[in-house]
């Protein structure tokens, strides 16, 4: 029990750290090409050789981050197979019709199109190229479309239904997995946070060339361009942000609980701006306070939890003891934790008894297994528990990580007020030393952000790999913890090696293209 | 007659496209080249040796699959 232990923490840090070294990319390719096309329309419609270098100079660090990025993600698929074999044949085709619409999409779109923008400036005409560089914008969110949906299914399991014989989750309703209300969320803030991502990144390259006293007024024209797409970004960001909070606290209000570090929920709850956890604080426990320090918001979660600032939001022990949010936002007493695990095992029995049946070719015993697994399934994942209190999340680390992508949010947010209204209306202070070192380090404060968004997600969820179906700990191969340790340094020592590649040929060019004028960069 | 002249010349275009494309290529070459080792570490190492399809590799249908997933699942809770 110890290795699979090894081997469950392994498999997870493994995944965590592939999945955090292509999300270092994704993004940025995602927003990046936005960024291009909306610049090579302007191009388009003015024929000004100023609009053709920019799109030029930003499509080539697209290229290079698109090229270092492509395929850091098939590692997920690989590990799925190996380290995640259970998972993988559970999710049975609910996973793998959202992942080969995927890689179908992916290739024909991005690859022909993405051929077509930088090898077809001389072959096709303005309009077409122009099209081709759209559908290339569009390709590359709709890659992530269908990554995010098996995402969101995990979050919230919806569309499909239990088959036994096969051992899956039989897709039962594509549309209701594809529009579910977490898959919607996920989606859109995840797309407009690339969009927010890649403009500071524009912003943060830009201020470096304004530093450096080269190419300025393409420089400014950029940061133009990147306040428009990033202030938007952030601003759809926060409000899908909003709905994905909605969505938490009825689809997963432990998770919602484990990011406020809230144990005893009330009427018209506080959202905790900042706070400082009681490291003795335990679930189950309500002798010892949750906070060392804390400043609240008052009212602030029950308003964004229900958009109603005098509704109850349930805590990790008010859940605990079965009470929870109803999906039209009413607080109802549901099955305590104590009892699903309870109707877990149950589901486990029920499957034993299916088994049995199935080997001793009973028709009649497979049918009443069956009816009585139905009964019990959306609790089976809680019968691999031994006590209510290993269905909380690490409530530290998602604590801490969302209070961190919340204030690198609201500090993005006036970081693209200043850079909307200085490229407007005060051009000068973008000039200003202290704006461009600002500027160049909100690239790393955008991508931290970023990635505190995706543990506060991933984290919070926790020990489900299917929220209330699967946890982790069943979701994991028969494989020795030895081979998964030796190629998590293996993906350690390739992955930073891309990274470091990455950043030098970026840095490359970004210094050798501020240094031609804006004809050299638009024949280049 | 000229619509199937055009559809017969349409991957040799292709090709001169994708050709001409490669040829002028500055940056873009040492890209490929770690696009491709990139590719090769990633599929005839790491997936070759390090990764296989653990279902896949021990078992020779889905009847079998199905059942070794259903007896880890209940027999290892």
């Amino acid at each position: 029990m110890d290795d699979l232990f090894t081997v469950v923490d392994w498999s997870r840090w493994q995944f965590a750290l592939t999945a955090m070294y292509h999300w270092l990319f994704v993004p940025l390719t995602i927003g990046l090409a936005l960024i291009v096309a909306i610049m090579e329309s302007i191009y388009v419609r003015t024929r000004a050789a100023k609009w053709l270098a920019m799109t030029k100079f930003w499509m080539l660090l697209f290229g290079i981050n698109f090229a270092i990025g492509v395929a850091t993600g098939i590692i997920l698929e690989f590990e799925f197979g190996t380290n995640w074999s259970n998972y993988s044949w559970f999710v049975g085709d609910i996973f793998g019709a959202p992942l080969a619409i995927e890689g179908i999409l992916a290739f024909f779109m991005e690859s022909t199109f993405i051929a077509v923008m930088f090898f077809g400036w001389k072959k096709f005409s303005p309009g077409f190229h122009l099209a081709a560089t759209w559908l290339t914008a569009i390709g590359t969110a709709l890659s992530a479309l269908w990554i995010l949906v098996a995402n969101a299914w995990m979050q919230q399991p919806v569309g499909m239904e239990f088959d036994p014989a096969q051992m899956r989750n039989v897709m039962s309703d594509f549309w209701a997995i594809v529009t579910s209300g977490t898959a919607v969320a996920k989606f859109t803030h995840t797309v407009a946070s690339a969009w927010t991502l890649a403009g500071v990144f524009v912003i943060g390259v830009s201020s470096w060339w304004i530093l450096r006293k080269r190419n300025v007024d393409m420089a400014l024209d950029s940061i133009r361009i990147a306040s428009w797409v990033g202030g938007a970004g952030i601003l759809v960001t926060l409000a899908t942000g909003d709905i994905s909070a909605v969505n938490v606290a009825r689809h997963q209000p432990m998770k919602l609980a484990a990011m406020e570090g809230l144990y005893r929920g009330s009427c018209g709850q506080e959202l905790v701006g900042f706070g400082i956890l009681n490291p003795d604080k335990k679930a189950g426990d309500d002798s010892v306070e949750p906070y060392l320090f804390d400043i609240g918001i008052p009212y602030g979660l029950s308003f964004l939890a229900n958009h109603d600032m005098h509704s109850f939001v349930p805590g990790i022990n008010d859940l605990i003891d079965g009470i929870e949010l109803t999906p039209d936002g009413d607080t109802v007493r549901t099955v305590g934790y104590a009892e699903r695990i309870v109707r877990g095992r149950q589901a486990h029995e029920a499957l034993r008894a299916y088994d049995a049946a199935m080997v001793a070719g009973d028709g009649e015993a497979m049918a009443k297994a069956t009816a009585e697994l139905k009964v019990d399934y959306p609790y089976f994942g809680y019968g691999y528990l031994d006590s209510p209190e290993e269905a909380v999340p690490p409530v530290a680390m998602t604590f801490y990580a969302f209070r961190v992508m919340v204030m690198a949010g609201g500090y993005l947010l006036l970081f693209f007020i200043f850079a909307f209204v200085a490229s407007y209306w005060r051009p000068q202070w973008l000039r200003h030393k202290v704006a461009c070192i600002i500027g160049m380090l909100s690239i790393v404060v955008v991508w931290v952000c970023s990635q505190a968004g995706w543990v506060t997600a991933e984290v919070g969820r926790q020990p489900w790999v299917i929220q209330d179906i699967l946890p982790t700990r069943a979701a994991i191969s028969e494989i020795a913890a030895s081979s998964v340790i030796t190629t998590f340094i293996m993906f350690a020592v390739v992955f930073t090696v891309l990274l470091v590649a990455e950043m030098s040929i970026m840095a490359t060019q970004i210094n050798k293209y501020s240094k031609m004028d804006i004809n050299e960069i638009s024949k280049s | 007659m000229n619509t199937f002249r055009h559809v017969k010349a349409f991957p040799g275009r292709v090709y001169r496209f994708y050709r001409d494309g490669f040829r002028s290529m500055t940056v873009g070459r040492y890209l490929w080249v770690l696009i491709l080792v990139k590719l090769f570490i990633l599929f005839f190492i790491f997936k070759l040796f390090f990764f296989p399809d653990v279902l896949e590799r021990d078992y020779s249908d889905d009847s079998q699959r199905a059942q070794a997933v259903r007896k880890h699942l209940i027999d290892n809770p």
